[in-house]
């Protein structure tokens, strides 16, 4: 037994905690680059979850600041999120719309009946193929819009009370402030 | 109000436990006497804000105080008032939160029981503790404040306790483990100063053996507490999983049991030093790793980890100043092992290194099987893999078994050296009743000979007829001279004899049955005969349930049995709740599945053998770790002054 191997143990240490944390980095989802972040919201027609004979488009989203929140009844933070945002709905008055990601309809209705709707109207991505063209990464994930549509700000992973009062109130908040600057000039 | 006190309290807490690490750790490095003695009042006032903290958010529960957003996640107002009191460590905030409790409870009892150590000594064990409970209360206010409120968003109604937790089991369970968890940061401060101080003498040990024990103990009762929740809660009878969690669990009992062992020698004849200053390092370091990382959410998924990336980041700069620090000082101060004491083959010495050897080995494929699929998920971006129960099974079975069959000799073995002649005396005996136990019990249970029950028991009866040999043989002498410490011994012993009774035989024998059952349906469980009567409701103060009515006929006895079905309002989430008919030798559990057309159900009855053994094995051993340290000569210790303090220790 020599001094050395006294190190041993620290050097296994380090070696896990290095595999670890390359993993963690290499596996952050907040890491990934939102292509999206400045651009216009994608083009888009797809049928209403109330009344799948209505196609709406991406003009619906215009007017006024707006949150685009992608969900699913197969996901269990999902259900967690939704209090939040009916809370959301409630006290802040912010618009939202929902896109119902690769789910069953009816399903998603009989969700919406029981837990409470905060949307203003929630549009089906059955195939996914929206998804694809936001990059959704999972499920849920949120876009706020402007009211020329412009995104202006995304959330991968669920709106809690941190995150609302940390990002989303706060991009809001300057949403409004431009808003209202803009009716001044 | 109160919850912005409870927030101050805990910032004040703060404080006072840099002031304890400063003072302890600069007042013994530069001998400043009146440092050390302050320390005292400093630890207790820790302690008191703490306690105040937890005070207030205990207030915020039993007052409904949605506005607090984990009060809001995690209560309601149909709550019974001691779930609500319990849901104050339902979570993550709250359970930290009684976690830095604890810990300032153990550094105040340090403080408080210490007065018989050194005084510098006392103090960097306290100021090691300070660090620590420092870094719990850093985390807890930055990353994750139960305080935090739900203003203007405040909901009327909270959110509910996950259903799982509103329970007695899980209102005793998280407290034991934390007590075992956080007690091992005694024996992990006690190695700290030792190498901080340069002496690696046999004293360190004989001071950190008794709490190292007190906190073994709370571990195993912890663990057993989790295993016995799981079973009854859970709704399928399965009583240990090897999931992450419980895992997270059992590596530092299975490092903290080496340990108590190792200081054993330590203590009494001064080898494996290097070794035991190891251990007590790890074993902490473990806790920390389980605790955190459970709490983290890491093992669930990586994804989980990465959401809330600060108290990720938080989590893993602390372990890496924690364990990369001690174990750095531990490379730079520890003596490479030279055995100043000799000892040979037959001897206590080597039993205990055999002991330590094969619980690190268990130990090391714990974390491997636990950690591998965490480092393939990350590694290969998502893809996710599961090391299942058989690779732990596998792994564990033969170690568990050579574990026992090194057991069955420890309590003949001397120290230094044993002649064979003798072991041949007092073991043949033993020897020949287990083999012929474990041929003949297997068909008096089961009246059949499966080769793991004949493995099992005849392992089992050697470690107990051993033990009870040797207690015969000195009990012959007086059993007024037999020790508090050999009884602890003896029990802890004797309840890993019956743990691994009742693991092998529930696992081997256990009958299980899904039926399709309409009213009126019979069927048999063994050779007893069961009815199902239907399925009733009732409402419980936060739920309403199905319940369905069984009669089991057992000869001439009759049981009733009433299995729910949980609907639990406020999350809308559905819970099993099993029926069990307890006893020593036998099980009767039944639970109701889903329900089918015309009334009938799914139900699945199950008869488990011997499974209240695996508890009672934990908590015979808990009961050994406190009896050991109930032994007279841990009261002389602290009367007396130590033999070996040295000046500048003294000074």
């Amino acid at each position: 037994m020599s001094r050395t191997s006294l190190f041993v143990p620290l050097g296994v240490f380090l070696l896990i905690v290095g595999v670890g944390y390359a993993g963690f980095k290499l596996n952050d989802p907040h890491e990934l680059p939102s292509a999206l972040l400045g651009k216009p919201f994608p083009e888009f027609a797809a049928p209403l979850l109330a009344d799948s004979g209505t196609v709406v488009d991406r003009t619906a989203l215009l007017g006024e600041p707006v949150l685009v929140n992608v969900w699913a009844t197969w996901c269990p933070t999902c259900k967690a999120e939704h209090e939040q945002l009916l809370r959301i709905r409630e006290s802040a008055g912010l618009r939202m719309v929902g896109v119902n990601y690769k789910d069953d309809p009816a399903k998603a209705r009989s969700w919406l009946r029981q837990l409470g709707d905060p949307y203003e109207f929630v549009v089906q991505d059955a195939d996914g193929s929206l998804g694809v063209e936001l990059g959704v990464y999972g499920a849920p994930e949120s876009f706020l819009l402007d009211a020329r549509g412009t995104i202006v700000y995304k959330r991968v992973g669920d709106i809690n009370p941190r995150i609302w009062r940390d990002e989303l109130a706060p991009a809001l908040a300057r949403l409004n402030g431009v808003a209202a600057g803009g009716k001044n000039e | 109000m109160i919850p912005e006190l409870g927030q101050l309290s805990l910032a004040l807490a703060f404080c006072l436990c840099g002031f304890v690490a400063f003072f302890g750790l600069a007042g013994a490095a530069w001998r400043r006497q009146r440092w050390l003695d302050a320390l005292g009042s400093m630890v207790t006032g820790q302690f008191v804000f703490i306690l105040l903290a937890y005070a207030a958010l205990s207030q915020a529960f039993l007052a409904d105080d949605f506005s607090v957003a984990y009060v809001a996640n995690n209560s309601n107002s149909l709550l019974p008032w001691y779930y609500k009191m319990s849901a104050v460590w339902g979570a993550h905030e709250g359970s930290f939160l009684l976690w830095t409790l604890i810990m300032a409870g153990w550094t105040l009892a340090v403080a408080l029981r210490g007065e018989h150590l050194p005084a510098a000594f006392a103090g960097r064990v306290l100021g090691v503790m300070g660090l620590l409970n420092m870094g719990f209360l850093a985390f807890l206010l930055w990353t994750s404040n139960p305080f935090e409120r739900l203003v203007p968003m405040t909901p009327g109604e909270g959110a509910d306790l996950n259903p799982l937790l509103q329970d007695f089991g899980l209102i005793v369970h998280p407290p034991m483990l934390y007590m075992g968890y956080v007690g091992f940061s005694v024996a992990f401060a006690f190695a700290i100063a030792a190498l901080l101080t340069g002496r690696l003498d046999t004293a360190w040990a004989r001071w950190s053996r008794p709490w190292s024990n007190v906190a073994w103990a709370f571990l195993t009762l912890g663990i057993a507490l989790g295993s016995w929740w799981a079973y009854y809660e859970l709704g399928w009878g399965g009583w240990w999983f090897w999931d992450p969690v419980e895992n997270a669990s059992f590596m530092p009992w299975l490092a903290g049991t080496a340990l108590v062992h190792s200081l054993a020698v330590t203590e009494k004849r001064g080898t494996f030093k290097s070794w035991t200053l190891l251990l007590a390092i790890t074993t902490f370091s473990l806790s920390l790793l389980g605790a955190f990382i459970v709490r983290s959410g890491v093992l669930t998924s990586v994804h989980a980890f990465a959401v809330d990336p600060t108290r990720g980041l938080f989590i893993l700069g602390f372990l890496v100043l924690t364990v990369g620090g001690s174990l750095a000082l531990y490379a730079a101060r520890a003596t490479v092992i030279r055995s100043p004491a000799r000892y040979t083959l037959w001897s206590r010495e080597t039993a205990l290194l055999v002991n330590n050897i094969l619980l690190v080995i268990s130990m090391a494929l714990v974390l491997l099987g636990t950690l591998y699929p965490l480092a393939y998920e990350a590694f290969t971006g998502g893809d996710k893999i599961s090391v299942g129960v058989p690779y732990f099974n596998a792994g564990f079975v033969p170690l568990m078994l050579a574990l026992a069959l090194a057991l069955g000799i420890a309590p003949v073995l001397q120290w230094k050296r044993t002649s064979p002649t003798r072991l041949w005396r007092d073991l043949r005996w033993p020897l020949a009743i287990s083999v012929a136990a474990g041929l003949v019990l297997p068909l008096l249970i089961s009246g059949a000979l499966a080769w793991q029950v004949v493995a099992a028991l005849t392992f089992g009866v050697w470690v107990l007829v051993s033990h009870l040999w040797d207690l015969l043989f000195r009990a012959r002498r007086g059993l007024g001279r037999v020790t508090l410490g050999y009884w602890g011994m003896l029990a802890a012993h004797l309840g890993f004899a019956v743990a691994l009774f009742g693991i092998s035989l529930t696992s081997v024998l256990s009958v299980e049955k899904d039926q399709r059952m309409s009213p009126g349906d019979r069927d048999t469980l063994g050779e007893m005969g069961v009815l199902f009567e239907g399925v009733g409701n009732r409402s419980g103060p936060n739920f309403v349930a199905q319940r369905g009515t069984f009669r089991i006929e057992d000869g001439n006895e009759v049981v009733f049995l009433y299995p729910e079905k949980r609907r639990y309002l406020a999350r809308e989430s559905v819970m099993t709740e099993a029926a069990i008919d307890a006893g020593l030798f036998r099980d009767i559990y039944i639970s109701l599945g889903e329900p089918l057309e015309n009334g009938a159900w799914a139900v699945r009855l199950q008869l488990k053998p011997f499974v209240r053994w695996i508890w009672l094995g934990g908590l015979l051993m808990a009961f050994g770790g406190v009896l050991a340290v109930s032994d007279a000569r841990y009261r002389r210790l602290r009367r007396s002054v130590p033999v070996g303090t040295t000046v500048a220790d003294a000074a």
